[in-house]
């Protein structure tokens, strides 16, 4: 019986039919349904960590303790986790450890499209890639059997189009796997990573990497699909991996196909046998040439990079043009677009949805053209104008630690720094205690919106739940804070422009660092659906001043209506959008926009 | 039926687009394709353009992504879109088209320009002769709530192709809510009769 799941939905699946008991994660996309899916199963553990550092050592915790366990994160993730990994290599463990990493080729949703492939052979860890959501099921229960007949941490390497692209997959029963010990080892030889420790282990890990290089030689979807040698399309030699294996067998159906469902280490006897059936040996792969270099450093003469793009993802078309270019396809291969020739057409960025928390904030801050460095999160559509208000953004956590830096560096002007909630108790919060210790003036302000919003709505220690939906005391952000070394605190609704203006000007105006929590639930979540409201503008006190404009709101729109006097389109108000947060009746200056209080009074007469 | 099928879907976040894109794929297991569908999650509340990839196949379906000039069929929930996905389309391929424009955030406080009737039918007229305009949110607005607007679209898309009825009923009641089934079967009804009329 086959269920069209997607590539995250798989590796749940995958996760609890081989008996992992403890996973852990910090949402990302794309690999942020993977613990949502599994923590559904039943009499497993799974967590949201504050960041995938602190995940990945509670998997390794697991793991030491004789359970299978699994961490999954996106591909900046790891670099966040990356200290865990090389740990977890050099000790080995008890049970088997699997680590997801979601890449993201053409960066859909992050800062950069690094290849994670590379981590494997820096850890001198395995890698299996599967090429769609059936393999992404099986490679869970490979890559545990794995890691426990080797010893080490295993990665499971995914892209945006595994995850997030749905096949069929036949499922299986679930196999419960005993624990492995009832105890915590006692074996420092093994465990405690002191030098002398080390020193004896890294020899080891050199030489489980040369054992599995044997192990991938019969490694079962290490595995060549051969096309008719007879002809010159089936000598066309193509080594591949990961999603871009779907992309081979469209664009060369006929080819010889050396697909590699392991992709570190690799299989030099394979792969030599392979080169030597074949006329012309190219690499398939998105993004790095990893295969490439390997097979290069085998003494392998191949073509990757020089035929297909190092940058951004593949489709059907990227690989077709790309193998046309190279003469590996005839011009007649080429599959025409038609030429339209069309208006310009509204570019649709995404944006702070109406109601959002946050917009008030970023409004103030555009308002004073103070310099802000920004964190990532929905907060960091901030960017998007009419808003503008943010001006850097790295990675997780950065913005508090690049102003401390501007302000240390004595740059000529104060410097703000927003983060969310999530992201403060991801890394914000050593960067605020640098703050303190170090003593600069940053202000920084927290949008405490009470949820991880971009990647779903997900809970983290502020929140008051847990992924497996536990009530628990939330985190409280203030005495936080203050414990962190800072003494000027505000929390305020981050509803009440005039509080956060005053707050922002006091802080302005005032000597050392400061906190301003600026506080109200995201507009999407439950109890705030509750409360929508939508606001109306009283279209005779109107005169399109264009001030509601400016904050930036989908809700607020061009009235058809001109004023008289200004001939400027009126506002108006999208009854199917707005949600009553009031930010606009606020800032309008004739009272022109109805405040909840008042369309209730109004709608009751 | 053809061996194979490669459809576009495109709206607004909010719209339905990932909806419409499950029930494409569970119909084409219900009638024997394989099936792989793609999206990109994230950005839709955000009011962001929304995409999905649907491709059937009799045998087997590899790539999950379908290139430009590969779409036999455009589903597209609002008008502008229709625009931006265009070159998907290959010649002689056919487009189901919300007839519902939503202003972005560009246009409404911003100077961008949304593309005029005229201009939106310049283009029409050009991509293909198999373009339905249909006015899928205002007849699921006559029917009760303009959220079933997608479902109106999936069952104009449904004249185009050789399945029964039933099939897609069955797959969209079990993925809405059950007080809105009766809703939605006939919001589906009514986008498949409004293109059977006109010939798909």
């Amino acid at each position: 019986m086959k269920q069209l799941l997607s590539g995250n939905e798989a590796i749940a699946r995958g996760a609890w039919e081989a008996g992992v008991a403890v996973a852990s994660a910090y949402p990302g996309t794309p690999s942020t349904e993977i613990l949502e899916n599994f923590g559904r199963y039943p009499n497993v553990y799974a967590e949201w960590a504050p960041n995938e550092k602190v995940a990945v050592d509670v998997a390794v915790g697991a793991a030491y303790s004789g359970r299978r366990a699994l961490a999954a994160m996106k591909h900046v993730g790891v670099n966040v986790a990356a200290d865990s990994v090389f740990y977890a290599s050099m000790t080995g463990l008890e049970a088997g450890l699997v680590i997801v990493t979601a890449d993201d080729p053409a960066m859909h949703s992050s800062q950069n499209e690094q290849d994670n492939r590379r981590y494997a052979k820096f850890a001198r860890i395995p890698c299996v890639e599967p090429s769609d959501s059936q393999e992404a099921k099986d490679l869970v229960a490979a890559a545990l059997e794995i890691s426990e007949q080797f010893d080490t941490p295993v990665f499971l390497r995914v892209t945006t189009r595994i995850c997030h692209s749905s096949a069929p997959v036949e499922l299986g029963e679930q196999h419960p796997v005993a624990p492995r010990r009832d105890d915590f080892p006692r074996d420092p030889a093994k465990y405690v990573m002191v030098p002398g420790n080390a020193r004896r282990k890294h020899p080891v890990i050199e030489e489980r990497i040369r054992q599995l290089v044997h192990f991938a030689e019969t490694f079962a979807l290490n595995r060549a699909e051969w096309g008719d040698t007879s002809s010159p399309a089936g000598r066309l030699g193509i080594v591949t991996c990961g999603v871009a294996y779907q992309y081979a067998k469209e664009i060369f159906p006929e080819a010889s196909i050396l697909r590699l469902g392991m992709t570190y280490p690799l299989p030099p006897g394979l792969i030599h046998d392979f080169a030597a059936k074949v006329d012309r040996l190219i690499v398939i792969e998105e993004l790095d040439p990893f295969l490439e270099e390997e097979m290069r450093l085998m003494g392998i003469a191949c073509e990757g990079k020089s035929i297909f793009p190092a940058v951004g993802e593949f489709d059907p078309r990227v690989v077709r043009e790309s193998a046309i270019e190279a003469g590996l396809l005839p011009e007649s291969a080429r599959v025409p677009v038609m030429a339209l020739d069309k208006p310009e057409i509204p570019p649709r960025p995404p944006v702070l949805c109406p109601g959002c928390p946050h917009r008030a904030t970023f409004h103030l801050l555009n308002k004073r053209k103070v310099a802000v460095a920004g964190d990532i999160g929905c907060y960091t559509l901030g960017l998007v104008p009419p808003l503008s208000s943010i001006h850097t953004c790295g990675c997780m956590g950065a913005g508090i630690g690049v102003a401390h830096g501007a302000a240390q560096a004595g740059i000529g002007e104060r410097m703000v720094a927003v983060i969310g909630d999530s992201t403060f108790f991801h890394t914000g919060m050593p960067a605020l205690a640098n703050v303190a210790y170090n003593r600069s003036d940053v202000i920084t302000i927290i949008l405490d919106n009470r949820t991880t919003g971009m990647t779903g709505h997900q809970g983290n220690p502020g929140t008051g739940r847990t992924l497996q939906m536990q009530e628990v005391p939330p985190l409280e952000l203030e005495p936080l804070v203050r414990a962190l070394g800072i003494e000027r605190v505000k929390t305020v609704s981050a509803f009440d422009v005039r509080a956060l203006d005053d707050t922002l000007k006091e802080f302005l105006k005032a000597e050392g660092p400061s906190v301003l929590i600026a506080r109200e639930e995201c507009a999407l979540l439950p109890n705030a659906r509750k409360r929508w409201l939508p606001l109306r503008v009283i279209a005779d006190k109107c005169n399109g001043c264009t001030m509601c404009f400016r904050i930036g709101c989908p809700a607020i729109l061009k009235s058809g209506e001109l004023d008289e006097k200004t001939q400027r389109p009126k506002a108006l108000i999208d009854p199917r959008q707005c949600t009553g947060c009031e930010v606009c009746a606020q800032v309008c200056p004739r009272k022109a926009i109805l405040f909840r209080s008042q369309v209730v009074a109004d709608d009751g007469d | 039926m053809q061996k194979s099928y490669n459809f576009i879907l495109a709206g607004v976040g909010g719209q339905g687009t990932i909806l419409a894109s499950d029930v494409l794929a569970e119909v084409a297991l219900a009638a024997g394709f394989d099936v792989k569908k793609s999206e990109v999650h994230g950005m839709a509340q955000r009011g962001g353009s929304v995409n999905t990839h649907v491709r059937w196949d009799a045998e087997r379906v590899y790539s999950p992504l379908i290139g430009l000039g590969e779409a036999d069929m455009l589903l597209v929930f609002e008008e502008a879109e229709a625009l931006r996905y265009a070159e998907y389309l290959k010649h002689g391929g056919a487009a189901v088209v919300n007839q519902y424009s939503i202003k972005p955030i560009t246009v409404t406080s911003g100077g961008a320009h949304y593309p005029t009737e005229p201009e939106l039918q310049a283009v029409y007229g050009v991509l293909t002769d198999r373009l339905h305009l249909v006015p899928g949110t205002a007849i699921a607005r006559d029917l009760g709530n303009t959220r079933a607007a997608n479902v109106v679209l999936i069952g104009a898309l449904s004249a185009f192709m050789d399945i029964p009825a039933e099939t897609w009923l069955q797959v969209i009641e079990a993925r809405v809510p059950p007080k809105v089934v009766e809703l939605n079967r006939e919001a589906f009804l009514e986008g498949r009769q409004f293109v059977e009329k006109r010939g798909p």
